[in-house]
């Protein structure tokens, strides 16, 4: 095996064009686990730990793929409150001092924490080769269990997100708080001004999937100019919706009929947080209730 | 392959590194120091919690090859000489060590706690520990050690 450790991200993507096979590490919570359970023997490790350019974040927001979920959760929870929120719900501080949405995205595990955030945020992934870059949308990114688009020579280099324009939202059921995988989870971003919904499920089928029928009803259902108390019958049908946008399985983490009941409560849970948070600001109070 | 790297302030060389093994590993079997325990090897643990430039790890999750030219902290780097580091005394005094496989781990994540938060509430230390299993569930003990830690600090 050969380990590589390029400096920059050019002589990164050199290696990659090179070297196709030689899989990328960087926080390692995931390809660490495969190497020490001698479950991938690749013929080549890529360290991006050294590359500068993938731990920075500028405004915009375009925030490197390495940088790890802590920074997310200190740095960015203001403009970012959705991710932030999925980010606090990773492994434990140790991993959330390592991990970051790179890997999560690299891996494309459908029980991967901030894929539901990204894709209710409209958030786009930049990836480079030597032959050039690709913003590919979040939505297109997933293709199947642990499969994303990205090319043998491809390399995931940032994330792309407009900084919140109303509330967000995750929510994620497991056994505990800490070094859980998602038995499933749910992510909310109103657009208000927009008169916009985005909403997906994740841990819930092959890949984390936006539910589109459940964000158009919303859109319909919800008046953003003079925000009301949600009727339990809006709640209900968005729950109702959601589920149906899942098509999960049954395995050692939970049934496919428990995954579609939780979907439910979930969706119908972080619309009254997110909703709730509109009518306070409308009303003028500073209370910003959380998950 | 060689890796070169700063072990509690010392300048270390290991060779015959495989690529594929853990900074764990490295440190356990090619440099002598087998404070951080070896159990989960996949981050579920927190037995083998080291510091990193400064920042807790799992050392089993960190590839050998990265910590080159990295600064590297063990537990067995945390007490001056024969003196424990407070977080150390405290355990002891707890009785929060049973087996002791859990606390070597455990004390260099409650040492990065206290050095960000001098006097952390409950929930706070759970939240900094929640990734540090212990199976003699000794969690009461630990709680308080982490609590006399931060009294004398």
């Amino acid at each position: 095996m050969d380990f590589l450790r390029p400096e920059t991200l050019a002589e990164a993507l050199e290696i990659k064009a090179e070297r196709p096979d030689a899989v990328p590490i960087a926080g390692g919570t995931d390809v660490m686990v495969e190497l020490n359970y001698d479950h991938r023997r690749p013929a080549a490790l890529l360290d991006l730990t050294r590359i500068p350019e993938l731990q920075q974040w500028e405004d915009g927001l375009r925030v490197g793929a390495g940088v790890p979920y802590v920074r997310i959760i200190d740095e960015l929870g203001a403009q970012l409150p959705g991710l932030a929120m999925a980010s606090r719900t990773v492994g434990s501080p140790q991993i959330r001092n390592r991990g970051t949405v790179g890997g999560n995205l690299g891996a494309a595990s459908p029980a991967g924490d901030t894929h539901p955030v990204l894709l209710a945020s409209d958030a786009v992934i930049e990836v480079a080769s030597v032959r050039g870059t690709r913003m590919i949308p979040a939505a297109e990114f997933y293709l199947g269990v642990k499969r994303n688009a990205l090319e043998p020579d491809e390399l995931i280099v940032a994330v792309h997100l407009t900084p919140a324009k109303g509330p967000q939202q995750f929510s994620k059921v497991g056994t505990r708080n800490a070094m859980v995988i998602a038995v499933c989870s749910f992510a909310i971003s109103l657009f208000p001004q927009e008169n916009r919904v985005g909403a997906a499920v994740g841990s819930a089928a092959p890949t984390p999937r936006r539910a589109p029928e459940a964000e158009e009803f919303l859109a319909s259902a919800l008046d953003f100019k003079n925000p009301k108390p949600l009727l339990d019958s809006v709640k209900r049908e968005f729950g109702e919706l959601v589920s149906r946008a899942a098509s999960p399985i049954d395995d050692v983490r939970g049934s496919a009929a428990y995954r579609k009941h939780a979907l439910a409560v979930m969706a119908r849970r972080t619309l009254g947080w997110a909703w709730q948070e509109l009518l306070a600001k409308k009303n003028g109070s500073e209370e910003r209730p959380c998950a | 392959m060689r890796v070169n790297v700063t072990v509690n302030g010392e300048q270390r060389q290991a060779d015959d590194v495989w690529e594929g093994e853990s900074l764990l590993f490295m440190l356990r079997e090619r440099l002598g120091l087998p404070g951080s325990k070896n159990a989960c090897e996949q981050g579920e643990c927190g037995s083998c919690t080291v510091y990193l430039d400064n920042v807790p790890v799992c050392a089993c999750l960190v590839a050998a090859g990265q910590a080159q030219d990295r600064s590297v902290r063990t537990v067995e780097g945390l007490a001056e000489g024969d003196q424990l580091d407070p977080v150390q005394e405290a355990f002891v005094e707890a009785g929060a060590v049973q087996c002791g496989f859990c606390t070597p781990g455990l004390v260099v994540q409650a040492h990065d706690l206290l050095d960000r938060v001098p006097n952390p509430s409950d929930p706070e230390i759970r939240e900094a520990l929640a990734g540090n299993l212990c199976r003699c569930t000794g969690y009461e003990k630990i709680l308080d050690a982490v609590r006399l830690a931060a009294s004398r600090r």
